[in-house]
């Protein structure tokens, strides 16, 4: 079926099966490879994206469900202030080692952000304790909201 | 246009490296000079220098993010005394007759590399040196070097690399070993933090991983494959998949695990992987799996259990007289242990993409081992391995997964069933949890004698693993230097072997992950019943200064006792304290020495703080990343304490199918802080990749058992 969307601000037409996840269209019907696939079953946060300003993991999102909603990906993150203050904090930073799973990471951590701008250390873990990163770079994920947030830094995070 | 000149190839060295290893190095270097942007996609060697003075230097290591395609130009930029501002890095392409060993493994690039990729960027600079000594009409001995130019102090003359390359690429490649290196006190780059090149693309959403190769006609096939390992196709029903419109082949590949002219996979090929993936639920498939369906986790633990009272089938050490020491000693302790198998579960699920064309392959493979997997795609596509090119993308993890190429000759294979069509093969998260090649289990009998004093001198272990033709199966190993077995007067280690059907593989810090388990909890006890903490128990017993020969690699007691001192005076070590817990473990000549502090909080563990001592040699040569590197495995290996990682045989086959069944660490259980910091000795750089793993896993369990008085023997740790 022919499905209308809205990617990153832009409109999108594509013709695909309405179970297709929205991860697997941004991937293979869109070309947008930024949104990772990592499990397909909504349990560790790569493929997370945004959807009207809420996260959601894509690959459990029918495309039909994304129709006529605003879908945010990392590669247009950064057209938002929060999103790239979150990206500027991540390089800054230098949070990744193999770097999967930091896409669905920052989005993760913007959304957070958007709704609580000055997050407590227990805040930012419960919201993002849905994105797994198998290198485990937490101490500086935890870093980088806070300094994306303006928060000052915990106590040994090098 | 490029104008290029190789000088490939013009000298091969022999340099002998740390750990005696000898490693043939192509010594070639080409400095292109350019007149126009230079194409960036491509190189030739490990450095070019570009018009606009920027210097492109290929990294050849598979970057798994342990941070090795930032290391190894970091290396070759500091000799050539370039400004890391120039620096411009490329991933090489897999061709180790080029570029000398190409594996993301054990730790090896620092050791491996320090001395090679610095006199590649020697040679460089000599090179240029040379050429702007000719032009100057001045000796070469007058002539500095400084981010990027060469300079005549004498003169005030200076000229940029850009404007000497397409001379310098004309001098001859001086000779690798006696190209003089820098001093070491004067480098600008080496213990310098240099961020992740990666990242901004990362943080931008751009492809960069093997699953994101997108190639023009490109296809994506997903994988069926045996769920009992070692079984094979008997039947194919594909009538149904292949009347899928979309679908565009159904074909039997060998993984390379069940032997030539076999099948273990069957591979569906589409226009989408999305649908290929769909189309298994179609596909009828019998498999030939009589002979390894009787395998089971409960049926390994009941053999094991019977095998480890009974005598060792083979002797792994024997020294003095244990059993005779034993029955005169004033204290013996006894206890068991054991360890689960353990997946790899890097976050990118396995895959591949080939290209078969005009009978040759081309491959973009998310690889650790491209030579390994060039040879065995090789093998099994009935090509010579010439007729394959390796194109190596960034890996979302690998853990020592991607050691091993089932994909790479997976792929190679579908590609050979649709010339002139790119085929991405991937795996689903359940596929990769089901094939993967296990960290295998194993069991352990210790027994301890100390004397009088309360010095340990007797030690017996027997160690149970798996293993095939009384010989132990891949990373099943124990090495009979395992501390403090070599430094205890009356010792009898035996090894006893099961059969498994299950591939088994390296997991990051192979065998030390579970061997530093074992080993430390056991001289916890040990280090109890002689009255001591296990800081000062490892004291006495390294006893004075000296290197103990190992297997490959000497262990310094020294550098041992070094980090066993620096850990304890960091976190205010006061001996036996409830919460704290102490580990050492010497990996990948990486010594390393940690200490856990934890609380219990509504019954669970709450880890407040881990100290982390490491001596890695001379230099730290990224230090934003080595922090990185070090936290990292800190927190791998409390995952795979503490949160249930375990996988489970049913019928010779894998039970778990995603995350629900095999934890990984979340962010809500790392600990609050992790302070690492580094001891310097006078030994060259070796690698940090693993070592900081293995201490982590006893310090977590001597401080459980300090905290609740419940010692804990049994991975992963069973927390009530």
């Amino acid at each position: 079926m022919s499905i209308s969307l809205t990617v990153n601000g832009r409109k999108r037409i594509v013709e695909t099966d309405a179970d297709k996840p929205l991860l697997w269209v941004l991937r293979e019907d869109l070309d947008m490879p930024g949104t990772k696939f990592g499990c397909g079953a909504g349990l560790c946060g790569a493929c997370t994206v945004h959807l009207d300003g809420d996260a959601v993991r894509s690959c459990q999102t029918p495309i039909a469900d994304a129709a006529g909603k605003a879908i945010t990906t990392i590669e247009g993150v950064g057209l938002n202030d929060i999103g790239k203050r979150v990206q500027e904090a991540w390089v800054a930073l230098d949070v990744p080692q193999c770097d999967y799973c930091q896409a669905g990471q920052i989005m993760s951590a913007t959304a957070l952000l958007k709704q609580n701008p000055k997050p407590t250390p227990e805040d930012i873990d419960g919201w993002m304790s849905g994105n797994i990163c198998r290198c485990a770079t937490y101490m500086r994920i935890r870093a980088a909201i806070r300094t994306a947030a303006g928060l000052p830094a915990e106590e040994s995070v090098a | 246009m490029t104008d290029a000149i190789s000088l490939s190839r013009r000298s091969f060295i022999a340099t002998s490296l740390a750990g005696g290893a000898v490693l043939t190095l192509d010594a070639s270097v080409v400095l292109a000079a350019t007149t126009t942007t230079a194409p960036s996609d491509v190189l030739n060697a490990f450095v070019r220098i570009n018009a606009d003075n920027s210097v492109t230097i290929g990294a050849k290591n598979p970057e798994i993010g342990q941070g090795v395609k930032v290391m190894l130009p970091m290396l070759i930029a500091e000799e050539m005394d370039l400004a890391w501002e120039q620096v411009r890095i490329e991933q090489t392409d897999a061709d180790e007759t080029r570029y000398g060993p190409q594996v993301a493994g054990g730790s090896t690039a620092t050791p491996r590399n320090w001395l090679p990729m610095r006199q590649v960027g020697a040679a460089a600079r000599a090179m240029l040196v040379a050429a702007a000594a000719k032009k100057w009409s001045v000796d070469p001995s007058s002539l500095s070097t400084a981010k990027g130019a060469v300079i005549h102090a004498a003169s005030g003359k200076s000229a940029t690399y850009a404007s000497l390359a397409k001379a310098a690429a004309a001098e001859a490649a001086p000779d690798l070993a006696k190209v003089p290196l820098k001093d070491e006190k004067t480098f600008t780059i080496i213990g310098k933090s240099k961020p992740g090149v990666d990242v901004p693309k990362i943080v931008t959403g751009q492809p960069l991983f093997g699953i994101d190769t997108r190639l023009p006609g490109m296809v994506h096939a997903a994988v069926v494959k045996c769920p009992a390992h070692g079984g094979t196709v008997a039947s194919i029903d594909d009538a149904a998949v292949k009347a899928i419109p979309g679908v565009l082949a159904v074909t039997a590949v060998n993984s390379g695990f069940v032997p030539e002219g076999k099948s273990d996979t069957v591979v569906i090929i589409a226009d989408s992987w999305w649908k290929a993936s769909k189309a298994r639920e179609k596909l009828g498939v019998k498999w030939d799996d009589a002979t390894v369906t009787g395998f089971t986790t409960a049926k390994y633990e009941a053999d094991a259990a019977k095998l480890v009272t009974a005598a060792p089938q083979a002797s792994l050490l024997k020294t003095g007289d244990a059993d005779g020491t034993l029955a005169k000693a004033a204290k013996v302790i006894k206890a068991d242990y054991d360890y689960p198998f353990l997946a790899h579960a890097s976050l990118e699920p396995q895959n591949c993409t080939a290209l078969f064309k005009d009978g040759k392959l081309e491959i973009w493979a998310p690889s650790q081992a491209p030579a390994g997997g060039r040879a065995e795609t090789a093998k099994l596509c009935g090509l010579s391995p010439d007729d394959l090119t390796i194109h190596l993308t960034r890996m979302g993890g690998g853990f020592g997964r991607r050691l091993m190429n089932d994909y790479m000759v997976i792929a190679g294979q579908a590609a050979k069933a649709l010339p002139g069509k790119p085929v991405k093969v991937l795996y689903d998260r359940t596929d990769d949890f089901r094939h993967d090649f296990y960290r295998p289990a194993g069991w352990h009998r210790f027994t301890a004698g100390l004397d009088a004093s309360g010095a340990l001198v007797a030690l017996k272990d027997h160690f149970v693993t798996f293993g095939k033709d009384g010989k132990p199966i891949r990373a099943a190993q124990m090495a009979p230097t395992e501390f403090p077995a070599p430094v205890v007067p009356n010792v009898d280690l035996g090894i006893s072997y099961m059969a498994t059907n299950l591939a088994t593989g390296w997991l990051r810090a192979p065998t030390s992950n579970a061997m530093s388990f074992v080993w430390q909890s056991f001289m916890d006890e040990v280090a109890e019943a002689a009255g001591l903490d296990l800081p000062e128990f490892m004291r006495r017993t390294l006893g004075a200064p000296r290197e103990i020969p190992g297997e490959r690699v000497g262990f310094h007691t020294a550098r041992a006792r070094g980090v066993i001192d620096a850990v304890c005076k960091s976190a205010g070590w006061k001996g036996r304290e409830k919460g704290r817990g102490f580990g050492f473990y010497f990996s990948h000549l990486g010594y390393f020495a940690e200490i856990v502090d934890l609380s219990m909080k509504n019954g669970a563990v709450s880890i407040d703080k881990v100290w982390v001592a490491g001596d890695i040699g001379a230099h730290v040569i990224n230090p934003i990343n080595a922090m990185n590197q070090a936290q990292g495995c800190v927190i791998d290996g409390i995952g795979q304490a503490l949160i249930g990682q375990k996988i489970v045989q049913e019928a010779g086959a894998i039970t778990a199918e995603n995350f629900g069944d095999f934890a990984l660490m979340r962010i809500d259980a790392a600990p609050r802080a992790i302070a690492v910091e580094f001891v310097k000795t006078d030994f060259p750089p070796t690698g940090l990749g693993e070592p900081a793993l293995p201490p982590v896993i006893p310090a977590l369990a001597n401080a459980i058992y300090s905290l609740t008085g419940k010692r804990h023997r049994r991975l992963p740790l069973e927390m009530v």
